[in-house]
């Protein structure tokens, strides 16, 4: 009833064309957005934000950045958790070694280092594609995995091997509580939003959907594969790289090559599958459910647990975590293996006809 | 050269275990086109269950005999390696045939979590033995030809043939009995096979029962050198550059990866190794992988893909 785009006439291209074609979107995007800013920093407490809502933010934008790839362009990839790492190691190199180098620039640069790796790992992809290509981006990842252990130069030749980070300053404004951090990340979710929502609209993102769809059919109509995929890895790593960067500046403030490790890729990985393929929402989505899962199992089980009057102890919590977790996973992908935001663009055709049956 | 042919052998017989776990990946993918993440998972569990079983036989046994509480185990191992392929083809499979390469592979990592909670819930997550009586010592070979002669570990040498044997009976199961041919049949094509009255559930049922075992076979011999513990889940990661190296849908592919990447293993090891810090045999084997796949994008033995519009 309320949800309809009738009466909406467009009158000019640019109007037919933009990201949000019924009014009633884009003001609950904007509705959200602007929520996201004002009343959600009143609201959530210090453990919120620490627990769940930096990770959540830092996390999609590298369900983002995945999402392009895996999504869009279908270069299936298991090496999401290497580029954070260069993206982190790169910004923190970056900003320690030049002096006077801007946060933002450090962790921009990070995600371009991570973009130029991108590169180098997404080659593989112009000759072998599927499965085979999902294990050779794990070649990537404990390429770096090994690399930020042994090589001493990236983390500035620390002896435990762990690099950190002092303040965070963006230009005189120290981002040192929660909340501060909450709205930096947020800041940069909402911009790289709407860039990676342009970029799948425009040309570039027409060419990866093509490559996806049919490489050699899309080859056949004149896209060049080798510019669609390897520029698909780059956005995609440019993406991750500066979630990672994030995600050791900001996040964890000093961090190991283990915050980067192949279990990581995998929950990317998931995100993006459980959230939806080919979708940017998705990736919100899919990082909200993997990021507040295990919270909520870790809470939720003892409470069950002494309801019945059992003690679980908490190898047994986290064995039932990991089984209820892999369970849940096997059940929304039978339920919905278009993900979560099939489920989303389902409630909303339902909207659209409410309270009418057909 | 004594010392390069001792590392040579060393990496032949890593890699004929890589090829057991490749082994488990293989047939599943054959079969059902799944590619299998749970495989070390299946490794793990198998391992745990034997373990387990095989320190209960025993104490019911009054520890009289070995070699009968170990059969008893492995027998029981077996068979919840039965139950798991039965529950992963009930509830998994079944209802996601038709799905894509990707969420199929997101499934078994799911399947993963899973398998690596309930073994360590009934198992228990300690670190366990397995003892079925394999000879530790090593052995000086060759002493005539080379000077000081070629260290051997007999483990390792048992556990190469049993890998050997393992790979011929499958070879024979799958080329002369009616199920091996039916599984290829599935293998082919899915439909084809259903229309002329083979059924898939059983036959993936059977499928997963065989990669079961080879993980449990597998699982037994890696427990027994490394202890049975969380991290034998993490082999089917040492396992992935076998596999497409020697191609997804290739039995003999699995052993002959396994061999080049063991061998690629050790040789960089020793050699490479110690020019940039060490370490590096995990990542070696990806990137001989990659270089193999840049040349045969399917893999030395794997099917050739063609591509039609």
């Amino acid at each position: 009833m309320f949800y309809r785009e009738n009466g909406q006439f467009k009158t000019t291209y640019a109007a037919d064309q933009q990201i949000f074609t019924i009014a009633q979107d884009k003001w609950f995007v904007l509705g959200v957005i602007a929520f996201a800013f004002l009343v959600v920093p009143m609201l959530a407490d210090e453990y919120m934000f620490r627990a769940i809502l930096i990770p959540f933010l830092i996390l999609s934008l590298a369900a983002l950045g995945v999402n392009l790839l895996v999504g869009y362009c279908g270069q299936i990839t298991l090496g999401a958790g290497a580029f954070m790492a260069v993206g982190a190691y790169a910004a923190y190199n970056f900003l320690i070694r030049i002096d006077g180098m801007p946060l933002i620039a450090a962790l921009l640069l990070g995600g371009l280092v991570s973009a130029g790796m991108g590169i180098l790992f997404g080659i593989p992809s112009l000759r072998v594609r599927g499965l085979y290509l999902a294990v050779a981006t794990l070649a990537a990842q404990f390429f770096c995995d090994w690399a930020f252990l042994r090589i001493k130069w990236f983390t500035n030749d620390s002896a435990s091997g762990s690099v950190s980070i002092s303040e965070l300053n963006v230009f005189g404004w120290i981002i040192d509580s929660p909340t501060e951090k909450y709205l930096f990340c947020l800041a940069f979710i909402v911009l790289f939003a709407i860039i990676g929502k342009n970029l799948t609209r425009a040309t570039i993102g027409r060419q990866w959907m093509a490559i996806r769809d049919m490489d050699v059919a899309a080859e056949v109509i004149g896209i060049r594969p080798m510019y669609a995929k390897l520029s698909a890895f780059a956005v995609s790593s440019f993406f991750v790289g500066v979630a990672g960067a994030l995600w050791g500046f900001v996040h964890l403030g000093s961090w190991e090559p283990a915050a980067f490790s192949v279990d990581r890729s995998f929950q990317l990985l998931f995100m993006v599958i459980i959230g939806g393929l080919g979708s940017i929402l998705g990736s919100f989505f899919g990082a909200a459910f993997i990021v507040v899962l295990p919270i909520f199992l870790n809470q939720f089980l003892p409470a069950l647990g002494s309801l019945f009057g059992i003690a679980i102890s908490t190898a047994a919590v986290s064995h039932a975590e990991l089984i209820i977790f892999g369970s849940l996973i096997v059940f929304f992908l039978i339920v919905e293996p278009h993900g979560l935001a099939r489920l989303w663009a389902i409630a909303k055709e339902k909207l659209r006809l409410w309270p009418f049956p057909h | 050269m004594g010392f390069f042919i001792e590392t040579l052998i060393g990496g032949l017989m890593a890699g004929m275990l890589y090829s057991l776990v490749a082994l488990g990946f293989v047939l599943i993918f054959k079969s059902s086109g799944v590619f299998n993440f749970a495989q070390g998972a299946m490794v793990l569990f198998a391992a745990l269950a034997m373990a387990r079983f095989s320190e209960w036989a025993n104490r019911a046994l009054g520890g009289d005999s070995l070699l009968l509480a170990n059969i008893i185990a492995f027998f029981g191992a077996g068979l919840a390696m039965l139950v798991v392929a039965w529950a992963v083809e009930r509830f998994v499979l079944r209802k996601l045939v038709n799905q894509e390469g990707a969420t199929l592979l997101m499934v078994t990592l799911g399947i993963t979590y899973v398998l690596e909670g309930i073994g360590q819930t009934v198992f228990g997550s300690e670190i366990y033995n397995i003892d079925v009586g394999m000879p530790k010592d090593p052995v000086i070979m060759f002493e005539s030809i080379f000077e000081g002669g070629i260290l051997i570990n007999k483990e390792d040498f048992i556990a190469a043939l049993i890998a050997a044997l393992l790979v011929g009976l499958l070879t024979l199961f799958f080329q002369k009995t009616p199920v091996g041919r039916a599984l290829r049949a599935v293998a082919d094509d899915h439909q084809a096979a259903q229309s002329i009255g083979i059924p898939l559930n059983r036959i993936w049922v059977i499928v997963w029962l065989v990669a079961g075992i080879v993980a449990l076979v597998a699982g037994i011999i890696w427990g027994s050198k490394l202890g049975v513990q969380f991290s034998l889940a993490t082999v089917a990661l040492r396992a992935l550059p076998v596999v497409i190296l020697g191609g997804l849908t290739s039995v003999p592919g699995a052993i002959v990866g396994g061999l080049i990447i063991g061998v690629g293993e050790k040789l960089s090891e020793v050699y490479i190794g110690p020019m940039v810090g060490g370490g590096i045999e995990i990542w070696f084997a990806y990137m001989l992988a990659l270089v193999f796949l840049l040349f045969r994008p399917q893999g030395l033995f794997g099917e050739k893909i063609i591509n039609r519009v």
